[in-house]
């Protein structure tokens, strides 16, 4: 460090620190500039907003003038909460069942239940609805759950998975051999060390839920739509300043919800590693 | 491990040994925490994709005759591959530009502490958290005729008509570049900082700059995430539909607007199942030709 700087040094920080400042800028200025013009008075998404109101957050939340909006929130949030519950079940089972086996064929299964991961979402959104019209189902939500469980349940599986696999087995061998029957064991052992990997796993398994856009877009319908696709009506035809409002309620409850999600299981780290 | 396998039986004789039994036994019934499961995924993600496949190998939108008709439709006509190589592109582009503006912060990050780190770490998962609608609305605010980017650039003087970015690639490449630097950055965080320090520093104290420590050391160590990263921005811009057609308008067609086009306004599903499989098959051999090269790489590091 103490030896003298060559000009290359100097333009390695020039070019990688200038090149830092705006990635910070592209990543943070559109999610200011909504939040910003969120607050605007007038009837437009112009920058710099003009003025500083409520009017638009009043309008949101006015239960005649924004009905479809709650009720498109609530449907998200009601595919999201049972989709997730399902999937906790599920996949925590199924890494319970999976994760120490040393058999080929439990890492061929564990690799096809991560393949939602990879498959472009629209493509199993069409799927779906030609499987569930075939079958002679009616858009519902019951079927938007069965199709975001399938998309979102991967998340769980690997995080649960990775919990698992780094806990130390001697501590299943010994309480096992103090007597400890194999259910005992589950919960008195195995779930409380694993319950923050399956939080985390169920938290983002929720807010993919949340945004899930290509299977809501083929499996709903004008009464059964959620949140994103009504968002996205909502842009495609008169750009409504209602959507500043649904966008700043949205980035603030993402932001709590990760601080509490950061404090409790520690997320970042999680998703670091 | 090693003490307890110095025991009388070999491993492969243990499990047959009758004193392990019940082991064997319990083996089996946790493989079976799985199947729920499994008969979950085989009822509403096999089988979806399975009559997906079934059904392009219809002629007509009634889905009556079947034959390979909408696959020779969907590749009889050129404006299609224009379609496919569009979308192929715009991953591409989309990849180039979160490496070429999210590898320095990666770099930026290694060098900070523990703290800084941190809430470095919170500000690029936190738009992930954020639904991509947001995010894409976030940009038609910024790149607007009356947005942040044309004021700012007006009252610079550096122009004296608004730019149209809404609704040109250029656009839509700049808003994916932000709405999936977090899948860049993420995989490359990791597999950066489990690099050892001392390679920088030996690297330095051998002579080399700073620059040829990047190119020389730090940017093939750090290839395993760096494939990684590509796999996952090139998956999810190619196929991301609400930012394609909200900030990407109608004129650019990619193909999840033509298999949207095909199945839910034009109601051809056969059509549409022919454009949804080789947006699959398309992305997919991308994704494996990536990784097989990713995979080439690091082994020559270790090997």
């Amino acid at each position: 460090m103490g030896r003298k700087r060559s000009l290359g040094d100097i333009s390695y920080s020039l070019v990688i620190g200038g090149i830092a400042i705006l990635a910070l800028l592209i990543i943070v200025t559109p999610v200011v500039v909504a939040l910003m013009t969120s607050f605007t008075e007038g009837r437009s998404l112009k920058f710099p907003p003009t003025g500083f109101s409520f009017r638009w957050y009043e309008q949101l939340f006015d239960a005649s003038q924004s009905r479809q909006i709650h009720k498109a929130a609530g449907n998200s949030l009601l595919v999201a909460c049972y989709s997730t519950l399902f999937g906790v079940v599920l996949a925590t089972l199924a890494s319970l069942g999976l994760a120490r086996n040393r058999h080929r064929m439990a890492r061929v299964a564990d690799s096809f239940f991560m393949s939602p991961l990879v498959l472009p979402g629209i493509t199993f959104g069409l799927a779906a609805l030609v499987y569930f019209s075939t079958l002679g189902f009616r858009p519902s939500l019951d079927l938007m759950i069965a199709g975001h469980l399938m998309v979102t349940m991967p998340f769980i599986l690997r995080t649960t998975t990775a919990s698992l696999s780094q806990l130390d087995p001697a501590l299943l061998d010994s309480s096992q051999s103090l007597g400890a029957s194999w259910l005992y064991t589950l919960r008195r052992v195995t779930l409380p060390l694993i319950a923050p990997g399956i939080a985390a796993g169920a938290f983002l398994a929720f807010m993919a839920s949340i945004d899930n856009v290509p299977v809501s877009l083929f499996l709903s319908n004008a009464r059964t739509d959620t949140l994103p696709i009504r968002m996205w009506g909502m842009m495609e035809s008169t750009l409504d300043v209602r959507v500043a409002a649904v966008s700043g309620v949205l980035i603030t409850s993402a932001f709590v919800l990760m601080l509490v999600m950061e404090w409790t299981v520690g997320l970042t780290r999680r998703m670091r590693d | 491990m090693g003490s307890r396998s110095l025991g009388m039986t070999p491993p492969s004789l243990r499990d047959t040994s009758p004193a392990d039994g019940g082991g064997k036994r319990f083996a089996l019934a946790e493989w079976q925490l799985a199947l729920p499961l499994a008969l979950a995924f085989a009822a509403l993600f096999l089988a979806p994709l399975l009559l997906l496949v079934g059904v392009s190998f219809f002629n007509d939108d009634k889905i009556t005759q079947p034959g390979f008709g909408s696959w020779v439709k969907f590749f009889g006509d050129p404006f299609n591959y224009k379609v496919i190589g569009d979308t192929l592109l715009l991953g591409v582009k989309t990849v180039c530009a979160t490496i070429v503006v999210g590898y320095p912060l990666a770099l930026v990050y290694l060098d900070l502490g523990a703290r800084l780190q941190k809430v470095l770490l919170f500000i690029i998962i936190m738009p992930l958290l954020l639904s991509v609608v947001v995010r894409t609305f976030a940009w038609i605010v910024v790149l607007g005729r009356e947005g942040m980017v044309n004021q700012v650039l007006i009252g610079l003087g550096l122009i004296s008509e608004p730019l149209r970015l809404l609704q040109t690639e250029l656009g839509l490449v700049i808003s994916l570049t932000q709405i999936e630097m977090p899948l860049m950055l993420l995989p490359l965080i990791s597999v950066m900082s489990r690099l050892d320090p001392n390679l920088r520093d030996a690297s330095a104290a051998l002579g080399a700059s700073r620059w040829r420590t990047l190119f020389t050391v730090i940017v093939p160590l750090s290839m395993p995430g760096l494939v990684a990263g590509c796999l996952l921005v090139f998956a999810s811009s190619t196929t991301a539909f609400i930012s394609q057609t909200v900030i990407g308008g109608v004129r650019l067609i990619y193909l999840p607007l033509l298999i949207w086009q095909q199945s839910l306004v034009v109601y051809n599903w056969p059509l549409a199942a022919v454009a949804s499989l080789s947006l699959v098959v398309s992305v997919l051999s991308v994704i494996a030709a990536l990784s097989y090269l990713g995979r080439r790489s690091s082994g020559h590091l270790h090997g």
